[in-house]
């Protein structure tokens, strides 16, 4: 008995999971429709093979097409004589059974001397004033197909509603083609948006490899690991950075409009004259300030810095500026030359658009290093009182600003309401958390900069690269329009999350012995990453974007699904509007791209690892 | 000279690497550092220039605290460290050239380094320097198509390329064979001999009682000899290398 119970129970717990397993499997089967019986319709069978014939005879070559139209009178009614026929010519020709009939009768419509084999097409043509205003109405549902003797004969049934007094026409066309084939204008399209698709997937990859390189060496971990930094300095950070970004944000955004006001507005001759002056004051620093003590000469180097960067600024904005003018006026003018114009245009508006982004950027990582290199040496020197209390402070302000920028950035999205009064209470409120955390760590406290930043942007990138291309450029297309530019933001965007990843990944797996060499002949970080980390990463850094600008193409063949451009989008619009044989050669197209490029970037790799 | 005053190394709170080892090394010797493997002479190599921070300690090179240094004080005084390693650590897909020019770096203008420029005079200098080491025509071969020893040569130019004044070798004849070690040996004896201080962590006791002036040893990560190479008999072996071991080459 006793030995018999476990067995039992192991028994009746197989029979539970049997049943679990039917459950779920049943539950399945329920809830993705499943059903034998649909396919099996001979209704769906026939639209089945209708797509499946359709997509078997790709629609590339089309000829020239005669139309031959014989026409023979009818009266219908019948309240009169009939029509005299006119005397056969050489040619087809043909003769009804009756030429004059009542509405609705049956009459034979055959024919004589066509092509054997060849379709011909049965129409009524109601009486019409002029040849312009003429229809043709179908007699018959489906083209006659000519007997082997080039004769035909069909029953047709006359139109019931078209009656008239006037003698009116039934008519025979036949479409014959002339000449040799010709690409097919759905050919000619598909060509069209291959060349935007291949494009497409060159574009996104660029964009994506230049963004994606830096990304990677925030993202590896052998890197970031030995970034770090203290308690008090770390605080520090967090409070300048949003600043330094604010900050150069708006330093950059003033000199660049400053610039911007004199191309277009004033005389040219003026706004050069304009641009010297800070060129002036610069050689003045110069002259001036040769000798010096250390800190004057600090105080000059950072001038003279300042000077040649606003003079930068304000030059690179001007010349945004002039190259949007010139880049729209030959837009228009230059013809078959006017994508010059474009790229022009493009070019300075990424200038126009990118100095303010630049000067966020750079105040971002600007500040930072400054506030570190004073606070590096002053902070082992302070007493522990003095040094707390920096801490405190420097931990209210980062707890402030943090929290005031999620606050921020959550009532854009969520529309609490005004903007000063949302952000007040939580900067307090991360104010004082800060200030606790300050309170009770000691300055010191060694904390993982680097670590901290590789979670934020290994998070950032997870969640991005988890989201398709095909949902992203649903946005995207919102944003900038349906068309292949959303492709290439999407497929971009999602280029840098998924390369940064491979890149980053790269650089854990290179040899650390270099590093550590070349740290030791007092080479400074980014030193040792030019001459110790990208020598290595060279090789695998080409493969993996090869293996992308494959992914690229693949993806950008369907990323007109979702509107963005390229050979899917008129896949799609082929498919639905029926056309198969056209959507048959957008396949084949699709079909010869992936291959070729999977092909040709497997050599290329082979090539260079 | 060098002076390392109680440094200490725990690594992840929990491994003793280094348990309070002091010593002083004057200027221009040839300084044999041995001991079984794990038992702390890298540790201590790397702790001299700060690859690995030492839990605590001091170490004082030249009048100037190493261990105290802020990061652009600290690549100041690397400069003047030049290290040598087990496996070479060279840039196996760059040049030799410029696996000899990287030694240069903490010298030149960072922007321009960046850009892979390095001034006429450092050229030339790079080039000296494998002429010293007998690889001049190598110049501009890939690392990785080198030999182990003409690898360890460049390694050895990359150095000097330093100008240091003391030399940290992290067993930098472990992955050579016998003949390939003591032409090895034989340029570091000669840096000593240009009165450059050389450190040099080793396994045959052989190379040790040759080339070395003075040797220290290692034991789980405490100091346990000090002394003249020679003093290292059957008996002092036995102490630092455990019972059971047997002494070979």
């Amino acid at each position: 008995m006793k030995k018999s119970s476990p067995s039992f129970i192991r028994i009746l717990g197989r029979i539970a999971l049997v049943v679990a397993i039917i459950i779920i499997y049943a539950f399945g089967l329920q809830v993705t429709k499943v059903d034998l019986e649909k396919p099996q319709e001979a209704k769906r069978q026939e639209q089945l093979t209708n797509i499946l014939r359709g997509l078997a005879h790709p629609d590339l070559v089309e000829y020239e097409i005669d139309r031959v139209i014989i026409d023979t009178p009818i009266l219908v009614p019948c309240d009169g004589p009939a029509p005299p026929v006119a005397p056969a010519e050489p040619g087809p020709v043909i003769s009804l059974s009756t030429n004059c009939a009542a509405p609705g009768e049956k009459i034979i419509v055959s024919g004589s001397g066509f092509e054997a084999g060849e379709d011909v097409y049965i129409y009524f043509v109601p009486f019409a004033q002029n040849a312009d205003s003429e229809i043709e109405l179908k007699l018959a549902n489906s083209a006659v197909e000519v007997g082997d003797g080039g004769s035909f004969a069909k029953e047709v049934t006359l139109k019931r509603d078209r009656i008239s007094e006037q003698v009116q026409t039934v008519r025979a066309v036949v479409n014959r083609q002339l000449g040799s084939p010709a690409p097919s204008t759905g050919l000619k399209e598909t060509w069209n948006k291959i060349v935007e698709t291949v494009f497409l997937a060159f574009i996104a990859t660029t964009l994506g490899v230049i963004f994606a390189v830096p990304v990677s060496f925030l993202a590896a971990r052998n890197l970031m690991l030995e970034v770090t930094s203290n308690f008090t300095r770390f605080m520090a950070s967090l409070a300048v950075m949003p600043v330094g970004a604010w900050l150069g944000y708006s330093i950059f955004k003033g000199l660049a409009d400053y610039g911007a006001q004199f191309v277009g507005a004033k005389p040219a001759g003026e706004a050069f004259l304009w641009a010297l002056l800070p060129l002036v004051g610069l050689a003045s620093v110069q002259v001036t300030a040769q000798t010096g003590n250390a800190a004057l000469k600090a105080v000059r180097r950072w001038l003279v810095s300042g000077l040649v960067v606003a003079v930068a600024v304000i030059g690179f904005s001007m010349l945004g500026q002039l190259g949007r003018v010139a880049g729209l006026e030959w837009k228009q003018t230059l013809g078959d030359w006017s994508f010059f114009g474009n790229l022009v245009l493009i070019f300075s508006d990424v200038i126009v658009l990118g100095l303010p982004a630049l000067g966020a950027f750079i105040g971002l990582f600007m500040l930072n290093p400054v506030i570190n290199r004073i606070l590096e040496p002053l902070l082992p020197k302070l007493s522990p009182a003095v040094g707390k209390v920096l801490a405190v402070g420097f931990a209210v302000l980062a707890g402030a600003v943090l929290f005031g920028v999620v606050a921020a950035a959550l009532n854009w999205f969520y529309e609490f309401g005004n903007l000063s009064d949302v952000v007040a209470v939580p900067a307090v409120i991360g104010a004082v958390a800060f200030a606790g955390l300050a309170v009770a760590f000691d300055p010191h406290r060694p904390i993982p900069t680097g670590m901290f930043v590789y979670y934020v942007i290994r998070t950032i990138m997870n969640t991005f690269r988890s989201i398709e291309p095909l949902v992203m450029v649903v946005a995207f297309a919102v944003w900038v329009g349906i068309g292949p530019f959303a492709g290439v933001m999407a497929l971009g965007l999602h280029t840098i999350v998924a390369l940064g990843k491979l890149y980053s990944e790269q650089v854990e797996n290179i040899a650390a012995g270099p590093i550590e060499a070349v740290t030791a002949t007092g080479a400074n970080r980014l030193q040792t990453i030019v001459y110790a980390v990208i020598p290595q990463i060279v090789p695998p850094y080409i493969a993996f974007t090869l293996y992308r600008w494959d992914i690229n193409v693949r993806m950008s063949t369907i990323i007109g699904f979702g509107g963005g451009g390229g050979i899917g989008f008129l896949l799609s619009q082929n498919i639905n509007l029926l056309k198969y044989r056209q959507a048959s050669v957008n396949m084949i197209a699709i079909a010869i791209v992936v291959a070729s490029l999977d092909y040709l970037s497997a050599k290329v790799r082979e090539k260079i690892t | 000279m060098l002076e390392i005053k109680n440094i200490t190394k725990i690594y992840d709170n929990t491994v003793l690497a280094l348990n309070n080892v002091s010593f002083t090394v004057p200027r221009g010797q040839f300084l044999a550092v041995v001991g079984l493997s794990g038992s702390g002479k890298s540790t201590l190599l790397r702790c001299i220039n700060r690859l690995i921070e030492p839990t605590s300690g001091q170490i004082i090179l030249e009048g100037i605290d190493v261990t105290a240094a802020q990061p652009d004080e600290l690549r100041r005084i690397r400069r003047r460290i030049g290290m040598i390693f087990q496996h070479f650590n060279l840039v196996l897909r760059s040049p030799v050239i410029n696996n000899v020019l990287a030694g240069r770096l903490g010298y030149t203008n960072p922007a321009w380094s960046l850009l892979n420029r390095f001034s006429k005079g450092d050229m030339e200098m790079a080039l000296k320097q494998l002429d010293r080491v007998g690889i001049k025509d190598k110049a501009h071969v890939r690392a990785d198509e080198l030999s182990g020893g003409q690898q360890q040569r460049v390694g050895i130019a990359r150095a000097l390329m330093q100008e240091p004044s003391i030399m940290l070798a992290d067993e930098p004849v472990a992955s050579l064979d016998p003949v390939l070690a003591h032409s090895i040996m034989q340029y570091l004896e000669q840096l000593r001999d240009e009165g450059i201080t050389v450190i040099c962590s080793l396994h045959f006791l052989d190379l040790v009682q040759r080339y070395a002036d003075r040797a220290i040893a290692l034991k789980d990560g405490n100091l346990v000899f000090d002394g003249s190479p020679s003093e290292i008999d059957d008996k002092r072996f036995k102490e630092i290398y455990g019972e059971e071991a047997q002494r070979i080459g």
